[in-house]
């Protein structure tokens, strides 16, 4: 890796004071994507900044509305979470799927978020579950939040502060996973909200994460295969396009049977 | 800065792009933390970070600061571990590569499911590789240590 200076922030204030004195700065949680872009040398940061010893930043919190998870939360502490488990139980699943388990005890949401990978799968948690990115400014809805491969609403030196996520009534996630890196080839999570409004996120499957309109019209009309076209599909070594759009149908069935049952 | 391992605290000069990894490997020469893919896959670099398996390819030492790490050379004391023990007598490995890293995991598994299913065991060991055992002794090792474990326990 390049050289560069390690700097700890011990508040959000102090993270963005960091970020605004030093140029070319990257934050830093648990780096399980920061580093190993860093030694490919696909990134090249002269500062990084380490947000994860910020207390305000971690931890998860039951609110009457919604559920608050910290930035810095880690993947495992999110799986494990009885909060998490009772008031979402396929947010909780969906974190028990990344990765493995010594990435899961690094890698943190508020990371996965931010960098918006077209097949991670918190992005479609967040979506399908009508989450706000609360960052040190503002808040953000993930309809406005994600805007395409790799890339998000955040601004330069904007750091996440929390997410918070709309309860509801059922939710349920379904993957088929890479079997190397863990990361979806597709996902399918789907929440049924207290007003009836249905929501499905795809992951894996486009450019970045998606709503599925037709397959929310088809969990109303009780149809499990619904259409999927867009102009945006991934095919790469790892599977098709083809492939893929099929897998996010097979799931989207599995995930709509799951709720169904429970 | 300070890091302590296997309970030794241990004041060290780094550069700030140093990997936990190099620190163990390099200055305190506890070379049996291997280094295998260098990309957070292969599992081989596994150690546990205040109790927690993490792969030390994949932290930087200074993220490591303050901190209690603990590698396989700081698992047995007068005899080896219960893990190392049943991995030996199960043949739960052939070149040896991966085994340290394959009981670092199984020692965190262990910690938070003492008894563990076929299921738990793999999805335990997801984040380490194997090639050339093909995993069948691996998990009958962990069990066999799970198994020691309790004996000793009681």
């Amino acid at each position: 890796m390049n050289p560069f200076q390690y700097h700890i922030a011990d508040r959000a204030t102090n993270a963005k004071e960091i970020f605004s004195q030093h140029e070319n700065a990257k934050f830093l949680s648990g780096g399980m994507t920061l580093l190993p872009s860093m030694k490919h040398g696909l990134i090249q940061p002269d500062h990084l900044i380490d947000l994860s010893r910020i207390s305000d930043l971690q931890g998860i919190k039951d609110n009457p509305e919604y559920l608050s998870i910290g930035a810095t939360t880690k993947h495992q502490e999110v799986a494990a979470s009885e909060i998490v488990q009772r008031s979402i139980p396929g947010l909780a699943y969906l974190a028990s799927q990344i990765g493995d388990p010594q990435v899961r005890a690094r890698g943190t949401i508020g990371g996965s978020l931010a960098n918006n990978d077209p097949a991670a799968d918190y992005p479609a948690g967040a979506l399908a579950l009508n989450a706000r990115m609360v960052t040190d400014r503002r808040e953000i809805a993930a309809e406005n939040f994600f805007t395409g491969f790799y890339s998000t609403a955040l601004e330069e030196g904007e750091v996440i502060t929390q997410i918070q996520f709309a309860k509801p009534l059922k939710s349920a996630y379904a993957k088929c996973k890479q079997s190397a890196s863990g990361y979806a080839l597709a996902g399918v999570f789907i929440a049924v909200f207290p007003n009836q409004e249905i929501r499905v996120a795809v992951t894996g499957v486009g450019a970045g994460v998606f709503r599925w309109a037709e397959a929310e019209q088809a969990f109303l009309n009780g149809q499990f295969k619904p259409n999927l076209q867009r102009d945006d599909l991934i095919s790469d070594l790892h599977a098709p396009s083809e492939y893929r759009v099929n897998m996010a149908q097979v799931l989207f069935k599995k995930a709509a049977q799951q709720i169904q049952n429970n | 800065m300070q890091i302590t391992v296997n309970g030794q605290t241990q004041d060290l000069s780094i550069k700030d792009n140093t990997l936990l990894i190099d620190v163990i490997r390099d200055q305190l020469q506890l070379t049996g933390t291997h280094s295998g893919c260098d990309t957070t896959q292969c599992g081989c670099c596994t150690v546990l970070m205040d109790k927690v398996a993490v792969k030390s390819c994949t932290v930087l030492a200074r993220q490591a600061e303050g901190t209690s790490i603990q590698t396989i050379e700081g698992l047995a004391k007068d005899h080896l571990h219960p893990v190392q023990e049943a991995f030996s007598e199960e043949h739960g490995l052939q070149c040896g590569y991966c085994t340290p890293g394959m009981i670092m995991s199984t020692v965190y598994l262990l910690q938070t499911h003492p008894n563990p299913t076929d299921e738990q065991i793999k999805e335990g060991l997801a984040g380490n590789i194997c090639r050339c055992t093909g995993y069948v002794n691996i998990i009958k090792a962990v069990k066999s240590a799970a198994k020691k474990m309790q004996e000793t326990q009681v």
